[in-house]
C-alpha cells in the first residue's frame, strides 16, 4: 500500500520576499518584487526589469561559514541554500551532527542551470590562459547538482541526493519526485525545491527571444500581468523554494507541524507534436497531465478549491485556462478560484514551481487565496470562459481543502500536483 | 622578510580553511596542513593561490606537491623571493 506524504516543513527566497513569514505576508499583500536593474540597462536588453531576491551580507552568514562563503558566487545556491536549511528547521529536523549521516533523508532541488556568475569567472580565466587560478570550488559550484550537493553534507542525508532540471517544471517536478520516493517507501523523509541563478547571463537568451516585456522600464511593478488583456511577456526572476516532504507515519511520531497532505500528481511531455514544441505546449499533453492527477489522487474535479496556474503573463495564459476547462469540464461561475503568483515575483524559471507551491500549501493552510495583481482588465478570451469573481483581484480569507498546482516548461513538459488541506482521517 | 614574518603571514593565510583549531594553538615548522590543521585536501589549491597572491609569487604544480607542513610551505616561499 502507498504510503501518505505530508509537507512538514517550507522555506522560500522569493523575489517579493526571503523567509517564510515575509513571503506569507508579502503574497497576502500583493507586495511586488519587480524592479529595474541598470546593469540590464547598460547591456542594451530591451527588457531592463526583474525579479530578484534581495539578501543582505549579515543573513549569508547566518547560512553559510566564512570558508563556504570565499569566492561563493552561485546565486541559485545560495537561494537553494537559504530555502532548503529554513525548511529543514521549519520542519522542526536539525543538521546530522557527528559521522553517520540520516540514511531516511534525501534530497530533489532542481535547478535550470547554476552558477552562471562563477562560470563566467572561471571562462576570463581560462581564457586568459589562468585555468590554474580557478580555486577549488569552481566544479563544485558549477555543476547542475552542485546545489543538492551543498545541502547535502549541510544537512547530512544519506537517502538519495539528486538534481533534476525540466525547464520551468523542475520545481513541481523536484516535489513529485521526492512524493513518490517517499510514497514507495523508498524514504521517510526528503527535502524537495528548485532554484534559479539571477543575472544578465540567465535572462539575456529570453530577452533574445523578444518574449519579455518592454514597456515597462519605468514602471516594473505594474509588467508582470497574469491573465491581463495587456500582458506582453514574463517578467524574468530567480530565487528559491523548499518543502520538506514526509511519510504520514514519520510526521506523526515526532509530532511534526503538517501543512498539507500531497495526495497525487502527475509529470509528462507533449512530445514537441500536435500545438506543441520546442517553447509551447501541447494541449492535449497538459489535459492529460491535470486529468491524470485528478485520477491518481483518487479525487473529482469537482472537488478543486482552487488552481494556482502556471499563467505566465503571455497570450498562452488563455490557452492554459482553456486546458483548465476542458480537463476539469468546469466553466464559467463553476471554475475553481484561480490565481498567479507571477505577477508579484515574475517567472522565476526553474525556481518557479517551488516557491508557487510554497505559495499554494501556505494558501491551503491559512485558509486565504492571494489575490492576482496586474489584472484589473482580465483578457477577454479568459472571460468568455470563466466568470471574473473566479479570479480574485485581492485577496480573500477562504477555507480551502483542495488546490490544484501546475507548472509547465519549454521542451514541452508538464507537471501538476493536487494538495489537500490535512485531516487525518 | 624574516623566517617569523613569513610564518606568521602563513597562518593568517590558512586561517579560514583550518578545521582543527588546536593545531592553530601550536603553529610551528612542523605543523602538518592535512594531519594538524585537518584543511580539506580540496582547499590546499586556494592556500596556494592565496599565498601566491600574499608573496607575488607563482608556485608550480611540482613544488606544491612538496608542500606537506608549514615549514615546506616556507621554504618554497623563501626560494621564490
Amino acid at each position: 500500500m502507498n504510503r501518505r506524504v505530508v509537507v512538514t516543513g517550507m522555506g522560500v527566497a522569493a523575489p517579493n520576499a526571503v523567509g517564510l513569514d515575509n513571503f506569507h505576508s508579502a503574497i497576502k499583500e500583493g507586495r511586488s518584487g519587480i524592479r529595474f536593474f541598470k546593469k540590464l540597462e547598460e547591456l542594451n536588453f530591451s527588457c531592463q526589469i526583474a525579479g530578484k531576491p534581495e539578501i543582505p551580507g549579515e543573513l549569508l552568514q547566518q547560512y553559510f561559514t566564512p570558508l563556504q562563503l570565499r569566492g561563493l558566487n552561485s546565486s541559485g545556491i545560495i537561494y537553494g541554500v537559504i530555502s532548503g536549511t529554513d525548511a529543514w528547521h521549519d520542519a522542526g529536523l536539525s543538521f546530522v551532527e557527528g559521522e553517520n549521516p540520516d540514511w531516511d533523508s534525501g534530497i530533489v532541488f532542481g535547478t535550470g542551470i547554476l552558477g552562471v556568475d562563477k562560470f563566467r569567472e572561471a571562462i576570463h580565466l581560462i581564457d586568459e590562459g589562468k585555468t590554474r587560478r580557478l580555486g577549488s570550488t569552481s566544479v563544485v559550484q558549477t555543476m547542475a547538482s552542485g546545489i543538492s550537493a551543498y545541502l547535502g553534507g549541510m544537512l547530512g542525508c544519506g537517502n538519495q541526493v539528486t538534481t533534476n532540471s525540466s525547464a520551468c517544471t523542475t520545481g513541481t517536478e523536484a516535489l513529485l519526485m521526492g512524493f513518490e520516493r517517499i510514497q514507495s517507501g523508498k524514504a521517510r523523509r526528503m527535502l524537495v525545491g528548485s532554484c534559479g541563478d539571477h543575472g544578465p547571463y540567465v535572462w539575456g537568451g529570453f530577452d533574445a527571444m523578444r518574449i519579455l516585456p518592454t514597456k515597462f522600464n519605468k514602471n516594473p511593478e505594474e509588467a508582470s500581468r497574469p491573465m491581463s488583456a495587456s500582458a506582453s511577456g514574463f517578467v524574468p526572476g530567480s530565487g528559491a523554494g523548499a518543502l520538506v516532504l514526509e511519510d504520514l507515519e514519520s510526521a506523526m511520531e515526532r509530532g511534526a507541524r503538517i501543512y498539507a497532505e500531497i495526495l497525487g500528481g502527475d509529470v509528462n511531455s507533449g512530445g514537441q507534436r500536435g500545438e506543441g514544441s520546442m517553447t509551447a505546449a501541447n494541449n492535449q499533453a497538459v489535459e492529460r497531465c491535470i486529468t491524470n492527477s485528478i485520477k491518481n489522487s483518487g479525487i473529482q474535479a469537482q472537488e478543486i478549491d482552487c488552481i494556482n496556474g502556471h499563467l505566465t503573463a503571455t497570450s498562452r495564459d488563455s490557452t492554459e485556462i482553456q486546458n483548465w476547462v476542458n480537463a476539469l469540464e468546469r466553466k464559467a461561475h463553476d471554475f475553481p478560484f484561480i490565481n498567479s503568483l507571477k505577477g508579484m515575483t515574475g517567472h522565476c524559471l526553474s525556481a518557479s514551481g517551488s516557491i508557487e507551491c510554497v505559495a499554494s500549501v501556505l494558501q491551503l493552510y491559512e485558509s486565504f487565496i492571494f489575490g492576482n495583481v496586474n489584472c484589473e482588465d482580465i483578457h477577454p478570451d479568459i472571460l468568455n470562459l470563466i466568470t471574473e469573481e473566479r479570479i480574485p483581484r485581492k485577496t480573500i480569507q477562504n477555507e480551502i481543502n483542495i488546490l490544484a498546482k501546475a507548472s509547465f516548461g519549454f521542451g514541452d513538459v508538464n507537471a501538476v500536483v493536487i494538495f489537500k488541506k490535512f485531516n487525518n482521517n | 622578510m624574516s623566517e617569523k614574518e613569513i610564518i606568521q603571514k602563513l597562518k593568517r593565510i590558512v586561517e579560514p580553511y583550518v578545521q582543527r583549531n588546536e593545531g592553530l594553538d601550536n603553529f610551528h615548522e612542523e605543523t602538518d596542513f592535512l594531519r594538524d590543521l585537518e584543511i580539506n585536501s580540496a582547499n590546499l589549491v586556494d592556500v596556494i593561490l592565496d599565498v601566491e597572491d600574499e608573496f607575488d609569487i607563482t608556485i608550480d604544480n611540482e613544488s606544491m606537491e612538496g608542500m606537506l607542513t608549514v615549514g615546506d610551505a616556507k621554504n618554497i616561499i623563501q626560494h621564490k623571493l
